[in-house]
């Protein structure tokens, strides 16, 4: 673990060296400010709570969260310095992890600097703090899964581009799976898989957090989820060694 | 005592290209081998098989005993290893990359300033220590990706074209560095300088086509020209494997 968390450490300060950071934290809260304020008719619904703000944060975090797992590993094949951190004296889990949990924790600023919503809706009236809470473990969450699917499309490749696609089209589709579009043709044509569909939504799932729900099956999905796309980045990373 | 670096029969495919065909060698405290041959001979590829980055079709490698497959990270502990082009983080600065890899290597307070001041001061990189690894020259690139692989002070150094990129001073400080620390470490460096074999080397290897085609000391192997130029010997011994291998 302390391998893990140097590697972890590094990583996060890599975001902050350069631009990257900045342009995400201001792209986010832009977009995430501009979808409530506007698509979601915050002032108008006259309700003191942060429904817009959780509607929209999965599909911002869709379009963004790959934008920052893209470089995790695609970058380091591209300057060889793969070739540095897995010479060190440490595993592999312990470098997709450690990348990982930056990204996270990254992820985790963004997240937190969207503050001023929580203090505006406190301001105009007297909303339920703790549905609020669940949303943003939610949304914690549900950047976690796009981060591990991100990761390990990034270790697929070292041209960040096609990480960045290949990530948001494997979360699009965990993110589609309990829409109707998905769903009524699967009962139509193969019912048995529209359940397991469903159950794999990331965003359904997301929803009950964003209602106060805290459901441990959710939970347990959700780590699974992770747990499973970082094992996908390890044989991957893993597999390319073998040449 | 055991050797330092003992390798069997290692070997790579590529699908169906062989880049690295049976080699076996291994290498005893003291000792500095010089990796020779051509470009694509299979030099970076064994380097890579002994740091643990690419994995063997077939043999094994041992580093001070630890097996590179079944221990690594025991194996890249007593491994200090310059990888090809000396890679490093290019937003980092150089003191920040070398207290990553400090920290890495489970040094902690005041062994790790230590660590990185030895380091920083055996690779002549004070001036630049708070700068970008970006904004650096080759040469000194190249002294960083070295700092990075002396740190630790390991029994087992492993160079790839350590002095690539240097100016002929630079060059002659990283041979001077070499020289000192042989008798206390097992060492590999790999070289296309010819003259370099000649400077630090106690022992030269040539390997063509992913063979080892010669295993001699510097003098043995120019001892087979008359001349005793050790440039018409590894002439004279590559280029038939490389025409076979092309055929």
């Amino acid at each position: 673990m302390r391998a893990a968390l140097i590697i972890a450490r590094r990583e996060l300060d890599g975001y902050f060296a350069t631009p990257v950071a900045y342009v995400f934290i201001v792209i986010f809260l832009v977009l995430q400010g501009t979808l409530t304020f506007n698509a979601g008719d915050f002032f108008g619904r006259g309700q003191a709570d942060l429904v817009p703000f959780f509607n929209f944060l999965p599909w911002v975090f869709l379009l963004l969260v790959p934008a920052i797992s893209m470089r995790l590993w695609a970058e380091e094949r591209r300057l060889g310095t793969i070739e540095l951190l897995l010479t060190l004296p440490v595993t592999e889990g312990q470098a997709v992890v450690g990348k990982f949990l930056a990204a996270w924790a990254f992820c985790i600023i963004a997240l937190a600097l969207t503050f001023p919503f929580v203090i505006t809706v406190n301001i105009l009236g007297s909303p339920d703090n703790g549905v609020i809470a669940c949303g943003y473990l939610g949304g914690v969450l549900i950047s976690g899964a796009f981060l591990a699917v991100g990761a390990a499309t990034s270790a697929m490749t070292k041209n960040q581009v096609i990480a960045f696609v290949l990530g948001v089209a494997i979360s699009f589709v965990f993110a589609l799976s309990a829409y109707p579009v998905v769903t009524d043709f699967l009962d139509r044509n193969l019912p048995v898989l529209a359940e397991i569909a469903r159950g794999f939504s990331v965003i359904e799932r997301f929803q009950y957090f964003a209602q106060g729900l805290i459901r441990v099956p959710d939970l347990v999905f959700f780590a699974s989820f992770i747990g499973f796309w970082l094992f996908v980045n390890a044989v991957v990373v893993d597999h390319s060694k073998a040449g | 005592m055991a050797a330092l670096i003992e390798i069997a029969g290692l070997t790579k495919r590529f699908g169906g290209f062989t880049a690295v065909d049976d080699v076996s060698f291994r290498l005893d405290k003291g000792e500095v081998l010089g990796f020779l041959g051509p470009n694509g001979a299979g030099k970076t590829t064994t380097m890579r098989m002994l740091a643990g980055f690419v994995t063997p079709s077939a043999g094994t490698a041992a580093i001070a005993g630890h097996d590179v497959m079944e221990a690594p990270v025991a194996a890249r502990r007593v491994l200090g290893f310059l990888p090809e082009g000396a890679p490093t983080y290019p937003e980092m600065t150089v003191i920040g990359f070398l207290r990553f890899v400090a920290r890495i290597r489970g040094y902690a307070g005041a062994a790790l300033a230590r660590r990185v001041e030895d380091a920083v001061g055996l690779t002549q990189l004070e001036s630049v220590r708070l700068q970008t690894v970006e904004t650096l020259s080759k040469g000194f690139k190249r002294r960083v990706g070295l700092a990075q692989a002396l740190l630790h002070d390991p029994p087992v150094l492993v160079l790839d074209e350590p002095t690539d990129g240097l100016d002929p001073n630079q060059k002659h400080e990283v041979r001077t560095l070499i020289r000192r620390m042989a008798p206390e470490k097992a060492i590999v460096i790999s070289t296309h300088l010819l003259e370099e074999v000649d400077a630090v080397c106690t022992r030269a290897i040539i390997i063509a086509a992913g063979r080892v085609v010669a295993d001699d000391t510097p003098a043995g192997l120019a001892a087979r020209d008359p001349d005793g130029r050790l440039e018409e010997v590894f002439r004279a011994i590559t280029v038939p494997a490389s025409l076979k291998r092309a055929a």
